[in-house]
């Protein structure tokens, strides 16, 4: 329990630039990295989605980049393959965890750094190594992979007879997910090291900010679910480039070519990319919650809500993650008795997400609610995770899938309940601790404009998606012009593209916000929102040797608000009871 | 950051979000009310029975989303910072407990109900009498194949297979059965007759899906899988793939003509007098 001070963390900082900001084993330079590192992933990734919006409702729009200007199926295939593979890996897992996790962490648990520090920054290096394979896709021969970011075999297995970027497009594809899996399980293990083992005097278990829950139980479903999806991209590789066969069937003839793999099978491809696909859903929105709850009971002026009951609900997310991946798979020719087994399992999962929600509405009530920027994004989470959630609930059942699986049906819950919602988690972060970070307040008004914008714009984007889902749209189509009964939905398909013209918009706001209050911004006070946890007792911006070797005591919980007897609504962590101010 | 002054401010972001969520909870119910983008009629018994499970769907999560909504909007206007003291609580056992217990009562009874549906698509084998038709997905088409006048298909060899020679099957030329057994590019199957679809992919992952039918299917490589349906009503109706195949996906398109049994008979015999002739 009690804190040391690692060997290779130095209490000074380097002297030279490059190795104080760029080649960095300080958990404050790396967690900043990342973030960074996402922000970029998500501006291309935005980027894209505006490119294939816009080919999907106007055909023969003129695209600087494109071959005569015009995205051709293949492109479009590459651009949703690259959004999917950028959001999901690049930002959905990179930045709540890897990002702020980094940062906030070792500050809130009262430790000097992570527990490795150069395992931290081989991680970093390594998951940025993968976005650059990754982003190299795009200019060799045939172009990046149409496979899609679920890369399902045999698409993604035979090789470029399957299609334009289906050669070392998909190749490139798959060697960055590898090394993804590699950063992403260096990482879990220096979590979960850290979180075990250098929490300061007096912080025990129950005593854990709810961030540091979530992260600690990600850092146990990525240390489970990377190792898979790591053994299944060998696999493929090895399908691809050593003729083995573990996902190709005999007897396949593909664009002519009669092909001489024998026993595989597609569906064991399937069944190791979900075994890991669905704890990632939730090592993206673990943190997230951890980071909501944390924002709500800041600005209700409130202990969070039932502290155990959220706690007990992580762990039985964590516990639950492992068993539903089927949910993915009811259409895929699996065994039918074993989609009932998941799906029960699934309806099951949303009970304690279901009890997160209570206790986050327990925790606004009777509360004395501050709208700062970040109180709005955490409000806006629990709207979008109730909308999200309960999409989840028709999905959950093979009967329904049947008909919604595959439509932009789906594509309106996923993004409503793991994109949307952990970005407005990320969000919420950002806002709550920039002055943390860089010593400067954000600028509120723009904030509060960004955030209006982004919630209503995204809930049009994603709304009438569920409406097309029940159409029967099919998603990952280049056009909607082939089928018949697609035809009359393209109103709303117009309406999607304009909505997401109107809040990618909204982000420059943010980005204008992020950059400029960088410089510019209010000089920010130690504890600016008046809040309990151990990274508003440290000085801000942070010295490069957190505590200076003063490691913090700590006498209470993490969220001890508007404490009847106390003179202040607040009583910090890690403040001696002799030292709180009495009422009066 | 957080003086006395800001909070006298906090009515407007309350208000703001009161009309938003309103908005979205009445916008919401209205489109599936009045549903302006909907599912089509369904044409299968099992349909019917999907279509009933999606309602009370509907209705359930229907009536958490409008409260769940409506609260949080009651909560941030009537919480929002105008000078009261926060109340200090903790959280609530028995609440948590009710909460808890009610939840999953709802979500595992939806579970429990839908089973049902599901058992008829996939549980049990093909009815008596049941028309048995193949259906082939190839980048980027569906290939239907009938058994020939005797019930049998033929042999299928992958070498074979050659779509400029007229053979996008591979059906085995040495096969007597095999020559007997039509192959359509679109599917024809007669009402009020047990159909038995079997699915089988040439190259990578298909899916085949019509709306009407409520039902949805890959088709493996490797694999055949079956499913089975019975339609009540005639018309045409569209087929598409929903598993992404390649640059091509978008156009993977054919049509399902539903008829007459005497008109089916009659197409059915045509194809097979046609393959007759052609030897």
């Amino acid at each position: 329990m009690s804190a040391h001070a690692s060997p290779i963390h130095h209490s000074e900082a380097p002297k030279g630039w490059i190795r104080h900001y760029i080649f960095s084993f300080d958990h404050k330079i790396i967690g900043t990295q990342y973030i960074l590192l996402g922000l970029s992933a998500v501006t291309i990734g935005l980027i894209l989605s505006l490119i294939f919006r816009t080919h999907l409702v106007w055909p023969d729009a003129h695209i600087w980049g494109f071959a005569n200007g015009i995205v051709s199926p293949e492109d479009y295939l590459r651009l949703i393959t690259m959004h999917g593979t950028l959001m999901v890996f690049f930002v959905l897992t990179t930045v709540p965890q890897s990002g702020f996790g980094n940062y906030f962490l070792p500050i809130q648990i009262g430790a000097p750094d992570m527990a490795f520090p150069t395992l931290n920054m081989l991680s970093f290096w390594t998951t940025l190594l993968a976005l650059l394979v990754l982003l190299s896709s795009a200019f060799v021969p045939g172009g990046s992979a149409i496979g899609g970011w679920t890369a399902y075999a045999p698409l993604s297995a035979v090789g470029q007879i399957a299609g334009p970027g289906q050669g070392l497009g998909e190749t490139l594809w798959v060697v960055s997910i590898a090394l993804f899996c590699g950063g992403s399980l260096m990482s879990a293990i220096n979590f979960l090291g850290t979180t075990i083992d250098l929490r300061t005097k007096g912080l025990s278990l129950m005593r854990m900010p709810l961030t540091v829950w979530g992260w600690f139980i990600t850092a146990c479903l990525a240390l489970l679910a990377f190792g898979v999806l790591l053994a299944a991209c060998i696999l493929l590789l090895l399908d691809r480039l050593a003729q083995t066969s573990f996902f190709i069937p005999g007897n396949l003839d593909v664009s002519g070519v009669v092909l001489h793999h024998s026993g595989g099978s597609p569906l064991l491809w399937q069944h190791l990319f979900w075994f890991f696909g669905h704890p990632e859903v939730y090592i993206a929105i673990l943190p997230a919650m951890g980071i909501i709850s944390h924002v709500l009971s800041t600005f209700s002026r409130k202990p969070v809500f039932g502290y155990k009951a959220m706690v007990y609900s992580l762990t039985a997310i964590g516990f639950l993650s492992f068993a539903v991946w089927g949910h993915h798979m009811f259409i895929s020719g699996m065994n039918p008795y074993s989609a009932l087994a998941f799906s029960i399992i699934t309806l099951v999962i949303g009970v304690p997400s279901a009890i997160k929600t209570f206790n986050w509405l327990g925790t606004l009530w009777g509360g004395k609610i501050h709208f700062t920027t970040a109180m709005l994004f955490a409000i806006g989470f629990v709207s979008l995770f109730v909308t999200g959630g309960l999409s989840g609930i028709f999905l959950a059942q093979p009967a329904l899938d049947l008909y919604l699986h595959a439509t932009y049906y789906v594509i309106g819950h996923f993004h409503l309940i793991m994109g949307v919602a952990a970005i407005f988690a990320m969000f919420a972060a950002t806002y709550y601790w920039f002055p943390k970070m860089f010593g400067r307040m954000m600028n509120e008004g723009l904030g509060k404009l960004h955030f209006w914008i982004t919630f209503i714009g995204v809930y049009c984007i994603f709304m009438p998606m569920h409406y097309l889902g029940y159409a029967g749209d099919a998603r990952r189509y280049s056009s909607i012009e082939s089928v018949n009964y697609m035809i009359p939905l393209h109103p709303v398909h117009f309406f999607i593209t304009i909505s997401a013209f109107v809040t990618a918009g909204a982000q420059l706001i943010f980005y204008f916000n992020f950059f400029w209050s960088m410089g510019h911004g209010k000089p920010a006070e130690r504890n600016p929102w008046h809040a309990t946890t151990l990274e508003w007792a440290v000085s801000t911006p942070v010295p490069h040797d957190n505590f200076a070797g003063d490691y913090p005591v700590i006498y209470r919980g993490p969220y001890e608000y508007s404490v009847p007897g106390a003179a202040d609504d607040y009583i910090p962590q890690h403040l001696a009871p002799e030292q709180v101010a009495k009422a009066g | 950051m957080l003086s006395r002054k800001s909070s006298t401010g906090s009515a407007a972001p309350a208000v703001l979000f009161v009309i938003v969520l309103l908005l979205l909870v009445g916008s919401t119910l209205y489109f599936h009310i009045a549903k302006t983008w909907w599912f089509p009629p369904s044409i299968t018994p099992v349909g019917n029975q999907i279509d009933q499970q999606f309602f009370i769907t509907f209705v359930l999560t229907g009536i958490v989303f409008v409260l769940a909504q409506v609260a949080l909007a009651w909560m941030i206007f009537r919480y929002r910072d105008h000078g009261q003291k926060a109340k200090f609580v903790r959280g609530n056992h028995a609440l948590e407990v009710i909460w808890t217990t009610i939840t999953l009562v709802i979500f595992v009874g939806l579970g429990i109900m839908a089973a049902r549906a599901w058992g008829e698509v996939h549980f049990g084998g093909p009815a008596p009498g049941a028309l048995e038709v193949e259906v082939t997905g190839v980048q980027f088409q569906w290939n239907f194949r009938y058994p020939g006048p005797d019930g049998k298909f033929g042999r299928i060899v992958t070498k074979d297979i050659d779509a400029s020679v007229g053979n996008p099957l591979g059906l085995d030329p040495n096969d007597p059965e095999a020559k007997l057994n039509p192959v359509s590019p679109d599917l024809y199957l007669p009402v009020n007759r047990p159909i038995e679809l079997m699915l089988r992919s040439q190259d990578v992952i298909h899916s085949f899906f019509v709306r009407e039918l409520r039902i949805k299917q890959d088709a493996v490589p490797g694999l055949v899988i079956p499913i089975h349906f019975e339609i009540d009503k005639t018309g045409d109706y569209e087929i598409t793939c929903n598993q992404l195949c390649g640059l091509g996906h978008y156009h993977m398109h054919a049509m399902l003509h539903v008829m007459s049994q005497a008109d089916f008979d009659q197409w059915e015999k045509k194809q097979w007098a046609s393959l007759e002739s052609g030897q």
